[in-house]
């Protein structure tokens, strides 16, 4: 399984690479990977459909548990049938929609490529982590498909709007991953799904889990992004935005459903998201004039059908489920094909400009015909039998509060999709359009038997599975066994004797037919209804709205955090610094140590005090650095007595060497400071300088007892052990400043001479600036004597 | 680590930070050497209590206060005065620019921060191009 990852990701890159060399033909090289990919599912489908997955597992970051764990059951190879299967369908399809002059067209096939390693990725993985990392590239690619067109602004803005949808729903679905995946102590999903954990914090993040999958899978009110995504070009939509993709969110509630549906409000919440999202978007499908656009409408829909399925919880209905995916991917990426053929030969697909296309197109129609029938759910077709074992499904098995209230609107919305897939053959058949407005269709170029041939095996198999579902049986079978251990799924049957299920679907099939009888009132009704609501803001107006929302709170908080004054960045930086970590050192403050350890401390320790206290308050310059001094020589004395000479020497040579420095400079400043206004009124600035003492004060507290709480030998025990034999020195700070630590001394040194420089360079910048106009660098060359003079000072 | 220099070691932070908050480049120097001194204890101290010179022969080992601590906080001292030096010679050299040592807010950010909409910025940085363009149609 990790090699056709492999594969895709280094075909995928490939194919971007080579450019426009392949032209076309990219597509053709991107079909290998489906190829292998579905070639690669046949040898494995023997043992999968007998119930034993395949699992794999790579190591990646063993410190933090992250495996890249993969695993391959019956519902995989449900799903991976849709990415590889229809993924070959379109590559094939592509070679006819494109030709070969298109700028970008190289990406796009790479692109692809990418995805489909993507989904895999998301169909494969057994880790939560790994899960979140395909689905996230998913979104990545999805972006980039989208938007491939860039010099088109709504490509552009479709692609931004889908990446902040989906993304934000994304990070809202990690966070649910980890609350998961820390609860249950596990981030393996099979071994998760075994030993489901339960209590509050899962209940909160399977809702974020939801939300995640919501955005992925378009469902109300996260779907604006799916309709607009139908400016990329129609092999992409239907394969990423009717087949693939977005059944990411399905699959991950398919997979979750059987061991988290009866907890918290899990049904709740998938169960009316998917009926609202169904019938809205059953709604709004046949308002569209727009061929494409009706279809992506329907794909909202017939998502929020699948939510409904698998969110369920219950077997008989998740089988249903296993059934729609199937016949769902067929119908929709068939009418996908049409559309993109229609689109292709008139130019157009709008379904008013599309009137009497002759006999040549009568395949193109028969294979929408029967697509948009299965759609509708029509008997013999395969979308019937998944749509008659649905409604059976919650007819005999739906046993769960308000199952009632679900079916209802299961019909209402098949219904509406009978009218909107009867919509759709109308204006295929030019019923919609003007006779006076032909000239498009009848101008248009006939589609080559090869562009055709993939919606038309579509199509086939559409028949093909209707009347024989029973070929389906054993997949169907174990993929629901897969996600629901133990169950006995019924079989598949096209014909299943008069029984309720039978009943509702004559109502469906009436009712659709009436819709559709009576389209100009409906129209009508339609449109009186959205006169009513048109003061809600649309989808479109509200992500735009929260874009600006975000974009001015950005500039709200840049402007805060970013004003420009020094004194309020350090201001964040200590506060930050401090108080962040302070409740945990608090937490490790459990005894107070001694209060003093030798009396000599307390001298030392108030004369720094004073001296410090002093800098801070005197207004003369040199008084300030004196004190500071003060400090010094007070901290001399200190080391001094905690048994550290070397340091007492240094400390007393560099602060008489600073001290110097300072009034060497500082005579050339004013002696006092000035009033000045302060970018932080002082009482702020003593409510930070107080805050960041006290921090200081904790973190050194309880850090005091760190060291001894070490076990085993000590560093330092190992350094004054080797100090003599090996370091040839009876001092062993000495030692370890030239040996032991040889290398940080030397760091040291450079940092001392890069300082040295730098401070030379900018005192003598400036210091025969009124003699002379000679450029500052050449004064630095000519006087070297003075140069090293300064800088044995500094050292 | 005694309470003691604790309280003292948290002074030194809390009048470095007094200091580092003021505009003077003169003043944040002090309060940078003040932190500094205060990071040395922090430093020291983190080696447990003090006791006899780590010098071998003049006591036993056993004996010696922690020295790797010591050779930290050596390393830190003289960081510090190399730091020290350099901020002091920005001072002078600010001194001989402006004849005062105040740290200005920074023009840029400030200009970014006065900026609220970003239609406006927009607007102005294609009207910058625009006269980018004109002026280079002149020359």
């Amino acid at each position: 399984m990790f090699v056709i990852l492999v594969i895709h990701l280094v075909l995928g890159i490939g194919i971007i690479g080579a450019g426009r060399l392949l032209g076309r033909m990219a597509f053709l090289v991107a079909a290998v990977a489906p190829l292998v990919t579905v070639a690669w599912a046949l040898t494995q489908t023997g043992a999968v459909l007998d119930g034993e997955p395949v699992s794999e597992s790579y190591t990646w970051v063993a410190g933090l548990d992250l495996n890249i764990d993969l695993r391959f059951d019956a519902f995989s190879l449900v799903m991976v049938t849709l990415v590889s299967g229809i993924g070959l369908l379109i590559c094939l399809y592509s070679l006819g929609y494109f030709t070969s002059d298109e700028p970008g067209l190289a990406r796009l096939a790479g692109v692809l490529t990418l995805f489909a390693g993507a989904m895999l990725g998301v169909v494969f993985a057994d880790h939560l982590i790994a899960l979140f990392i395909f689905w996230e590239l998913t979104s990545v690619t999805s972006y980039l498909l989208i938007g491939n067109d860039d010099k088109n602004p709504r490509a552009r803005a479709a692609a931004l709007q889908a990446i902040f949808i989906t993304g934000a729903g994304g990070l809202v679905l990690l966070a649910g991953l980890i609350m998961i995946g820390q609860t249950a102590g596990t981030y393996q999903i099979s071994a998760l799904l075994a030993d489901p954990p339960s209590g509050t914090v899962v209940n909160v993040a399977l809702i974020l889990v939801l939300i995640g999958a919501f955005t992925k899978s378009a469902q109300a009110p996260f779907s604006s992004w799916l309709p607009a995504a139908m400016v990329a070009p129609t092999p992409v939509s239907a394969y990423l935005h009717s087949a693939t993709m977005v059944k990411a969110g399905v699959y991950l509630v398919a997979r979750l459903a059987p061991v988290f549906a009866m907890q918290g409000n899990w049904r709740l919440v998938v169960l009316s998201v998917g009926a609202i999202t169904m019938v809205i978007g059953g709604l709004r499908a046949l308002r569209q004039n727009d061929l494409k656009l009706l279809l992506a409408y329907g794909t909202v829909s017939q998502l929020g059908f699948m939510m409904l399925l698998f969110g369920a919880g219950e077997y008989h209905i998740a089988e249903a489920g296993v059934v729609l995916i199937l016949a769902h991917a067929a119908f929709k990426a068939a009418l996908f094909m049409v559309v993109g053929i229609v689109d292709h030969g008139t130019g157009t697909r709008d379904i008013r400009s599309l009137h009497g296309f002759d006999k040549s197109w009568r395949p193109v129609q028969i294979v929408a015909l029967i697509s948009a029938a299965s759609m509708a759910g029509i008997p013999p077709l395969f979308g019937f039998v998944g749509k008659e074992k649905a409604l059976d499904g919650y007819l005999e098995h739906g046993d769960f509060v308000g199952t009632t209230v679900l079916l209802v609107a299961i019909v209402v919305a098949s219904m509406l999709t009978f009218a909107y897939s009867a919509r759709f053959v109308l204006g295929m058949f030019g019923v919609f359009g003007s006779p006076d407005r032909d000239v498009i269709s009848r101008s248009a170029q006939t589609p080559s038997a090869s562009f055709l041939a993939p919606a038309g095996l579509l199509a086939v198999a559409t028949v093909v599975f209707g009347l024989a579902p029973g070929l389906l049986n054993r997949l169907v079978e174990a993929a629901t066994v897969a996600l629901y251990p133990g169950s006995h799924p019924k079989a598949l049957h096209l014909w299943a004797g008069f029984n309720e299920a039978l009943l509702l679907s004559a109502v469906v099939i009436a009712g659709g037919v009436v819709l559709t009888l009576l389209r100009t009132q409906v129209a009508l009704a339609q449109r009186r209804g959205s006169e009513a609501i048109r003061f809600l803001p649309t989808a479109d107006q509200s992500v735009l709205g929260i874009l600006r929302a975000i974009s001015a709170t950005a500039r709200r908080v840049t402007a805060t955090v970013q004003n420009g004054s020094l004194p309020i960045y350090i201001a964040i930086i200590l506060l930050t610094l401090t108080m962040v970590p302070l409740t945990g050192f608090a937490r490790d403050l459990d005894e107070f140590p001694q209060f003093i350890e030798t009396p000599a401390h307390a001298a030392f320790v108030a004369l720094i005090i004073a001296a410090a206290l002093g800098a801070s308050i005197v207004r003369h310059r040199i008084a300030a650095a004196l004190m500071l001094g003060a400090v010094g020589y007070s901290m001399a004395g200190l080391y001094v007595t905690q048994g550290a000479p070397d340091l007492a020497l240094t400390q007393f040579s560099i602060e008489t060497l600073s001290t110097v420095l300072f009034v060497l400079v500082l005579r050339f400043l004013p002696r006092s400071w000035r009033h000045h206004a302060p970018a932080i009124a002082a009482p702020m600035r003593i409510a930070v300088s107080a805050a960041v003492g006290v921090a200081i004060f904790v973190f050194a507290l309880s850090a005091s007892g760190a060291r001894s709480q070490v076990s085993g030998p000590q560093m330092s025990d190992v350094m004054v052990e080797n100090s003599l034999p090996k370091g040839k020195g009876h001092n062993v700070v000495n030692v370890i400043l030239v040996d032991f630590r040889g290398w940080d001394t030397l760091g040291e040194v450079t940092v001392l001479l890069v300082a040295a420089a730098g401070a030379v360079s900018l005192a003598r910048a400036g210091r025969r600036r009124n003699d002379t106009e000679a450029p500052v660098f050449e004064e630095i060359v000519d006087d070297e004597a003075d140069t090293s003079q300064t800088s044995a000072v500094s050292r | 680590m005694s309470v003691l220099l604790a309280f003292g070691c948290a002074v030194l932070f809390a009048t470095g930070t007094w200091m580092l908050l003021q505009r003077r480049l003169s003043r944040i120097l002090i309060g940078v050497g003040l932190m500094g001194h205060g990071a040395n204890i922090l430093l020291l101290t983190s080696g447990g209590e003090g006791g006899e010179s780590p010098i071998i022969g003049t006591a036993p080992a056993a004996d010696f206060s922690d020295p790797l601590p010591q050779a930290l906080a050596l390393t830190s001292i003289v960081i510090t005065f190399g730091v020290t030096a350099f901020l002091l010679a920005l001072g002078y050299r600010s001194w001989k620019i402006t004849h005062d040592d105040v740290v200005e807010d920074d023009v840029e950010d400030r200009f970014i921060a006065s900026r609220w909409s970003s239609d406006q910025i927009v607007e102005e940085s294609r009207e910058a191009e625009r006269e980018q363009a004109a002026d280079e149609d002149r020359l």
